[in-house]
């Protein structure tokens, strides 16, 4: 009974267009938002944050960068990894560079860099369109994982090709190296994702996510009610690859610590990002968290069954996982193709009524 | 059936004044000036040597049987196609390989014969894609949202939500045009256009597929259009009743060429018209 | 002839036999997108699959007993026979045929009018699967494969060249692999087969049918499933041929299915639904790559096979959106 939008009155248009349009459920918000915050940090111990937690708000940066362009803009694209390896190049470089630069900054500054290459890689999709586009950023993909591998003055000339995050402080805390404690980088990624997780859902309510979604939808359309395709795509290319240079940025220095290119940024991670997008929901935001939660926590709690629970050997498990997670992935499009989210706006419509469903 | 103008419409209009892109042109004057346009696809001949106008104010009528071409020219109007052959005068200015962004800007708009709605978005999106070309504010006051981009998405909130009053559509707001019945969208579609507040607006086959009455109201909201907005309408039709009804002036074209030109009354009258539509053998 | 230009005459001879490896796994994602319209990512993991069950049934190895021994902890390993390599070809054909069915009615069924890019994820799905499958099924080491193809350079060939060239200079002769000359021959034979197939058999106008309208295809009677059925049993007869050409150059393992990696853009350059354009698009991305890794590569510091095939695609596709055989797409309102 507290699910209700009965007495919930829209008396402007700006109430009309708020994003959680009933009040219990903007209550929950908060208090969700609260407890990340303020509680998450003392109880979550270090397994937790640092296999669970830091990884999921990483991801989740990512996914939401893919849904803007796959999802809102409807181009699809498999170069998702090479742009993560874009984002954390630019941030080692920065690291080492600018040692003074706050992280934060260097974080933004490396999806602005990332950005630029998203938009470049971005240009053939003006002439061509669908599977084509997806097999062209394959090219990204395998470009720039190659040029990050052969070219040395990415990774500072050291000795093995990795690049490792030097420590840098907020506020006098440690939150990057290898001695910063576990919270500090879950906090830090918390912050970077509400504060970006807000901004998608703002530019995707106004004109510029119209616009993306015009182009998805119809393109011919869109093109003759005076949408610039030039502007509409390159924009998503470009905003996208922000969020998912980001992304990269945060997993190399406040998740991983250290990354090797070919090993961190390899097409696999392309698929995975697009998994999380259709699995969590094709143009939701709150699908961007869902289908990063299950790609991250799946594999997780697969591991802990198999090798903890019934003791086998670990190469077995692996194939039993990678097998597993096919098999969901082909039974979710079965059941749901609208993804996790439109579950969840399912069960929501089904709790509006409860319990008087007709 | 409603009266032509119900009273909501009518204290919405007061309220909110939708009108068509301002220009200079007199009504009456020439909007829209085609000349001697000729367009192929490879070795096929889509139109050939076709000239009109359009004068502002007016409803054109453009007919002719199926393959006359008639799309076409409507593509060629807004910029999706380009003549190999010929000039477009559009609003006093020639103009050549003009994109159809460009054209929209310039206030052409149209619907099109099979439905191209956005499909996973809502009615209200919809319409409010429409008047993507008047809103303006740039992609960090839309990163903020609460502020000036919220205040400008309000504003044409409320143009929007008069053009829906307007066609009646108030009860699908918010549902996605993907699961609304055939005549909806196609009023739905009007609704796009007529959002950008056209100075031209083409309608390609309005009511294709649709019973008398969704016709009857379909051409009731197209006269209103022309009449409340003063929006110059440029149409194709295939139903004669309507079209002899509603248009000022009609063009008819057949195998692409142009075959009759003038008031509803002369064109019916014109021998060539009559073969073409009673199908007499063709000697190419 | 110079030694400069017979070296140049065997790099473009050996891109052309790569090209033609190529060319095997494209062709089976053309067969399928060209009938359903689906864009299989999973056809290099069903060569790898393919390969797999072919050594693992001429091995006699037990299947899943890797599974079998860690839950019941028996050591079964193999029955103890040798399969000829003819009667393993027809199991592993069997066993394609099976999955295409199971396919068919577990997935594709459910999937039937879901956009294109939900089957393309689907496929993906199926990618995972099937490699977890597979291994799963046969293990995931190393595995060589013969089935009697002969392999290693041609002596009588390097001969015949080295006559071409003048007395004493220091060049040994041209180098050409066997397997690849067999690849090639076996892929004209299959594209000659498909052609003749899809254009003078019943079931091939039903196919071509169903790649143009499938409503239409509906509507007079034809059964959409066997289609789509007999569609990726083809598929898994390419993805065969694919494997074992491939498991017999360089052995069946996991990069087995990175193949399929090397066939997209073979596929962007010849156009998703035209056989000849796999063909050739296949020959050209080998050519070019063979050329740029001499000439190119060093420039740039070498290894640039992985993405320069990409490049020249996309390249390409700028002037020719459509590919080199596609139609050309007028986009009509």
């Amino acid at each position: 009974m507290l699910y209700r939008e009965a007495g919930d009155f829209k008396t402007s248009y700006a109430a009309d267009q708020q994003t959680f349009p009933i009040k219990s459920e903007r209550y929950l918000f908060w208090a969700f938002m609260a407890f990340t915050f303020l509680v998450v940090p003392f109880i979550a111990d270090d397994y937790w944050v640092n296999s669970i937690l830091v990884p999921l708000l990483v991801w989740s940066m990512v996914a939401l960068g893919l849904n803007i362009l796959t999802g809102y803009c409807g181009q699809v694209s498999l170069g998702t990894g090479g742009f993560m390896a874009v984002g954390a190049f630019a941030c080692y470089k920065l690291m080492t560079g600018f040692p003074e630069l706050n992280i934060f900054i260097v974080i933004l500054l490396s999806g602005a860099v990332t950005a630029g290459v998203g938009v470049l890689f971005g240009l053939p999709s003006l002439r061509i369109k669908g599977f084509y586009l997806a097999v062209a950023t394959l090219a990204a993909q395998f470009f720039l994982v190659w040029m990050f591998n052969k070219f040395a003055w990415f990774y500072n000339y050291s000795a093995s090709g990795q690049i490792t995050a030097p420590t840098r402080t907020v506020f006098g805390i440690e939150v990057t190296g290898p001695s910063a404690p576990p919270w500090a980088a879950y906090l830090a990624c918390l912050v970077l994702v509400f504060v970006f997780a807000w901004v998608a859902r703002n530019l995707t309510r106004g004109r510029i996510g119209r616009s993306w979604m015009a182009m998805r939808d119809m393109d011919i359309a869109a093109e003759i009610m005076g949408v610039s395709p030039l502007y509409a795509k390159l924009s998503a290319f470009a905003i996208s690859s922000f969020y998912i240079g980001m992304g990269g940025a945060m997993l190399f220095s406040l998740y991983l610590g250290a990354a090797e290119v070919t090993e961190a940024f390899g097409i696999e991670k392309s698929f995975s990002a697009l998994f999380m997008v259709i699995i969590g929901g094709l143009g939701s935001i709150l699908g961007s968290f869902l289908g990063a939660a299950f790609i991250v926590l799946f594999p997780v709690l697969l591991k802990n069954i198999m090798v903890g629970y019934f003791g086998w050997p670990t190469d077995l498990a692996a194939h039993f996982q990678i097998m597993i997670v096919g098999g969901l992935i082909i039974f979710f499009l079965i059941v749901e193709p609208h993804g996790l989210a439109q579950l969840w706006r399912l069960t929501k419509e089904k709790l509006r009524l409860w319990p008087f469903p007709y | 059936m409603n009266a032509p103008v119900d009273s909501k419409s009518l204290r919405a209009a007061e309220q909110f004044q939708l009108s068509a892109h301002q220009d200079d042109i007199a009504k009456g004057d020439v909007l829209l000036k085609v000349e001697n346009v000729s367009l192929s696809f490879g070795g096929v001949k889509a139109i050939s040597d076709i000239s009109f106008d359009v004068r502002k104010g007016e409803i054109r009528a453009i007919i002719g049987p199926n393959g006359a071409g008639k799309t076409s020219m409507l593509n060629v109007i807004n910029g999706f196609y380009h003549p190999q052959i010929g000039t477009i005068t559009y609003r006093g200015q020639p103009r050549h390989a003009m994109r159809s962004t460009e054209a929209a800007r310039q206030g052409i708009s149209r619907t099109f014969q099979n439905i191209a709605l956005f499909k996973g978005m809502s009615t209200l999106d919809n319409i409010m894609t429409g008047r993507i070309t008047l809103q303006k504010r740039n992609v960090f006051w839309q990163a903020l949202w609460h502020g000036p981009a919220m205040r400008e998405d309000i504003e044409h909130r409320r143009a929007v939500e008069h053009i829906i009053d307007f066609l009646e559509i108030q009860a699908i707001r918010h549902t996605p045009v993907g699961r609304l019945p055939y005549g909806l969208q196609k009023r739905v579609e009007l609704g796009r256009a007529l959002a950008a507040e056209p100075a031209l607006l083409l309608l390609d086959e309005p009511m294709a597929g649709m019973n008398l009455e969704e016709k009857e109201d379909m051409s009731r909201f197209i006269l209103d259009v022309n009449d409340q907005f003063g929006t110059t309408i440029a149409l194709i039709e295939h139903d004669m009743g309507v079209v002899m009804d509603i248009s000022d002036r009609v063009v008819v074209l057949d195998y692409g060429r142009k075959i009759g030109d003038g008031t509803p009354d002369e064109v019916s009258k014109n021998q060539d018209v009559i073969d073409a539509y009673l199908g007499v053998p063709h000697d190419e | 002839m110079s030694p400069v230009v017979l070296n140049l005459i065997e790099t473009i001879l050996n891109g052309l036999m790569a090209g033609v490896m190529y060319s095997l796994v494209a062709l089976g994602f053309v067969l399928i997108f060209k009938a359903s319209g689906i864009f299989n990512f999973a056809q290099g993991v069903m060569a790898l699959f393919a390969a797999l069950t072919l050594v693992g049934l001429q091995t006699g190895q037990v299947p899943f007993a890797h599974l079998i021994n860690a839950v019941l902890g028996t050591n079964l390993h193999s029955f103890g026979w040798t399969l000829p390599a003819f009667a393993a070809v027809i199991g592993t054909l069997l066993v394609m045929v099976l999955f295409a069915y199971l396919f068919e009615a577990l997935v594709l069924k459910h999937l039937v009018n879901q956009e294109p890019i939900i089957l393309f994820m689907a496929t993906i799905g199926l990618a995972y699967f099937l490699e977890g499958f597979g291994d799963l099924m046969w293990g995931s080491d190393v595995k060589t494969m013969d089935v009697g193809i002969p392999s290693g350079g041609s002596f009588w060939w390097e001969d015949v060249t080295l006559g071409w060239v003048a007395e004493g200079s220091d060049y040994y002769g041209m180098y050409i692999d066997r397997l690849d000359v067999v690849a090639a021959v076996v892929a004209v034979v299959l594209v000659i087969v498909l052609t003749i197939f899809s254009q003078y058999t019943r079931m091939g106008r039903a196919l071509r049918a169903v790649a143009d309208d499938h409503q239409a295809a509906l509507s007079v009677g034809i059964s959409l499933r066997t289609i789509w059925v007999v569609v990726w049993s083809i598929a898994g007869f390419v993805a065969l041929v694919a494997g074992i050409m491939w498991g017999s150059k360089s052995g069946v393992q996991f990069s087995l299915s990175l193949i399929a990696l090397k066939a997209l853009p073979v596929l962007i350059l010849g156009g998703f639904t035209s056989i000849p354009g796999a063909i050739v698009g296949g020959l050209i991305i080998g050519v070019g790559e063979k050329l740029a890794e001499i000439y190119v590569g060093p420039m740039v510091g070498g290894a640039v096979e992985n993405w320069f095939a990409y490049v020249v695609a996309l390249a390409f596709l700028l002037f020719r959106p459509q590919g080199l055989f596609g139609e050309r797409i007028i986009e009509r309102v």
